[in-house]
């Protein structure tokens, strides 16, 4: 994440969090459009040109932060919050504009409501029952 | 790939991605649990309260006051290359169920971790889970120095429906925690099974 400028003698600490408001990286917006809310679980999926989001001028550091680790592996959403320590909220926005310039798509989990398939279920337990 | 969503994506293997939810009081062990069995220290992302849809009049005035934050921790177990589980620790406080709602929308289950010291911390949790039929279980984090109260009592003290699995476990101990795992996807089981019944009759 950023270090925004921070030199020695401010009138903050660290205890006032990171001084860029986080939805700054979004250019403010807090949803994206014409997306359904990204699961954290959902999983980001690289697609084979990700790696010229680097030189995509219209993208943030942040973006291509998500590109590059999408594309060493597939990524949950809370991971990505997690790994790059931003907050859910941005990751979704800015996952949404990565989705919107054809970088990444989005395989959502198992929709709600719907129970996962039986055989998943068994799968799960076999897995768990191996660990 | 089990839902055959290749789309356009070839090589990398795009994982089934599964959650259960681990709630309780506060302190009774539930990053504990999650770490006992997650691959990966367990981590933690934040959420800011001003998120999008929660109008708030945040900073006239005020300043100097921070944003306030939800954390919550959570752990990942790979089943196989293709089938990732989560495990989201709730977060504690009441005042911040409205993430719950979205923690459990589409969580396969869920553990409510109690203490039998504090079984009263656990009561909000469960009548949670109980109002939105999210299938869960008890499992009693088996404290060194508390009592050892049996299944029953627990189950009257909660006032649990018969079908909702008891356990006593220790947070701390893989095996043990993998066991709690594997009764709350066996009882999502039964409970879908009996779901299905009744919806499609």
């Amino acid at each position: 994440m950023s270090t925004d400028g921070q030199g020695s003698s401010h009138w903050f600490d660290d205890e006032a969090g990171p001084v860029v408001r986080p939805y700054a990286m979004t250019r403010g917006r807090t949803t994206s459009a014409g997306q359904h809310r990204l699961d954290l679980i959902a999983v980001v999926v690289a697609e084979p040109h990700a790696d010229d989001a680097e030189e995509d001028p219209s993208l943030s550091p942040e973006h291509v932060d998500i590109a590059v680790l999408c594309r060493d592996a597939p990524q949950s959403v809370a991971e990505l919050a997690a790994e790059l320590n931003l907050p859910i909220g941005v990751v979704r926005v800015l996952v949404g504009d990565l989705v919107d310039a054809q970088f990444v798509h989005v395989n959502r989990p198992v929709p709600p409501a719907e129970l996962p398939d039986e055989s998943i279920l068994r799968d799960v337990i076999n897995g768990l029952r191996a660990l | 790939m089990i839902f055959g969503r290749s789309e356009r994506g070839k090589p990398p293997v795009e994982p089934v991605t599964l959650k259960i939810l681990v709630a309780g009081g506060f302190g009774v062990g539930k990053t504990t649990l999650v770490g006992a069995v997650s691959e990966i220290k367990p981590l933690r992302t934040e959420e800011y309260l001003t998120e999008a849809g929660r109008p708030v009049d945040d900073t006239t005035g005020v300043e100097g006051k921070h944003t306030t934050t939800v954390a919550m921790d959570f752990g990942r177990i790979t089943l196989r290359e293709d089938l990732v589980l989560y495990l989201f620790g709730t977060p504690g406080q009441e005042r911040f169920w409205f993430m719950w709602d979205e923690l459990s929308e589409g969580a396969l289950g869920a553990v409510v971790l109690a203490d039998t010291r504090r079984l009263e911390d656990c009561f909000a949790a469960v009548d949670y889970f109980e109002r939105r039929s999210i299938p869960f279980l008890i499992a009693v984090n088996c404290f060194e120095g508390s009592a050892r109260y049996p299944e029953e009592d627990v189950r009257g003290a909660l006032d649990l429906d018969d079908d909702v699995p008891v356990i006593l476990c220790d947070a701390r101990d893989r095996r043990s925690v993998r066991d709690v795992l594997v009764g709350v996807v066996q009882h999502a089981m039964d409970y879908g099974a009996e779901r299905r019944e009744t919806v499609t009759t």
